[in-house]
């Protein structure tokens, strides 16, 4: 009787809409696709889907926000890969199974405090 | 997240939990309460289902069965909304007053053996629950099913990046 109860965990919309706004552009698209083959530097990924440097970085700033992507300077050259989000996805999921156990337990706490309330004068009414 | 959080109130005591092992996961959090009144309100389908259910789920309970003793069984039904229900069934191993509960989880072949021990110390209690997969597997499926069940955006968005992550030919 508990883990499938996570469905009710609440999903962070915010990383969703992230996701979804990411993946709405075909070249942002087209860059996870590649990135998946292998790492890339910006300057490659520019020269792969024709385009200026600072539109490449544009595109690819907004799979770094949403976490599909992540970016890593050295020296001259910002490569690119895949994630973290695939990565952290165990630790994601349990930060939300252990919020859902939080919530419980939150309301478990009001329960607890009303039987001692409830002990505490049956206790008296006995004396 | 929560609104209620935002609250000025009592602090809260933290829940933690840590992935023991490929198949085990152990949920920790004191209660400001002896361990006789926290077994009550683990033991009682009343109180059971008062707490098991947070209010910001947006799921109901419809029905809550407990009979908590050695062999007895327990049989919780939730509504998802949109007449979705989901049944959580299984039964009780050990019943040890105040002390400790250990349950199966039948629902699925997936599903854990669950024991939860109370301990008591200065009017407090310690709570300690180990959840036992049958599987690794088991224990990644029951974790990603969270995700899983976010809804239908997110299943669009999860075929999506594994379409996108797949070899291409």
């Amino acid at each position: 009787m508990s883990y499938k109860l996570n469905h009710m965990v609440q999903y962070s919309k915010a990383q969703l809409d992230a996701s979804f706004a990411a993946l709405s552009d075909v070249t942002r698209r087209g860059v996870l696709e590649q990135l998946g083959r292998a790492d890339a530097s910006i300057t490659d990924l520019a020269a792969k889907f024709h385009m200026t440097l600072t539109g490449m970085k544009k595109h690819v700033g907004v799979l770094e926000q949403a976490g599909l992507v992540s970016t890593e300077k050295v020296g001259r050259v910002r490569t690119c890969t895949l994630g973290p989000r695939r990565l952290d996805e165990e630790t994601a999921w349990i930060e939300r199974y252990r919020q859902l156990w939080a919530s419980r337990f939150d309301e478990l706490d009001e329960v607890l405090e009303e039987l001692k309330r409830k002990e505490k004068v049956d206790g008296r009414k006995r004396e | 997240m929560d609104a209620r959080e935002s609250e000025p109130s009592r602090a809260k005591n933290r829940t933690t939990v840590e992935r023991k092992s490929e198949r085990e996961l152990v949920v920790t959090r004191s209660f400001n309460a002896p361990a006789r009144i926290v077994f009550e309100a683990w033991t009682k389908p009343e109180l059971l289902e008062r707490w098991w259910v947070p209010k910001s789920a947006g799921v109901s309970l419809l029905s809550c069965e407990a009979d908590v003793r050695v062999g007895g069984g327990y049989r919780f039904v939730f509504d998802f909304g949109n007449s979705n229900t989901m049944v959580f069934h299984g039964k009780y191993l050990e019943v040890t007053p105040h002390s400790r509960l250990v349950w199966t989880n039948e629902e699925s072949e997936d599903g854990a053996l669950t024991s939860v021990t109370f301990e008591e110390k200065a009017g407090k209690t310690l709570l300690v629950m180990h959840e036992r997969y049958p599987s690794k597997e088991a224990l990644d499926r029951s974790l990603a099913g969270m995700e899983a069940g976010m809804g239908e955006n997110f299943d669009q968005l999860e075929e999506l990046l594994v379409a996108l992550r797949a070899p291409s030919a």
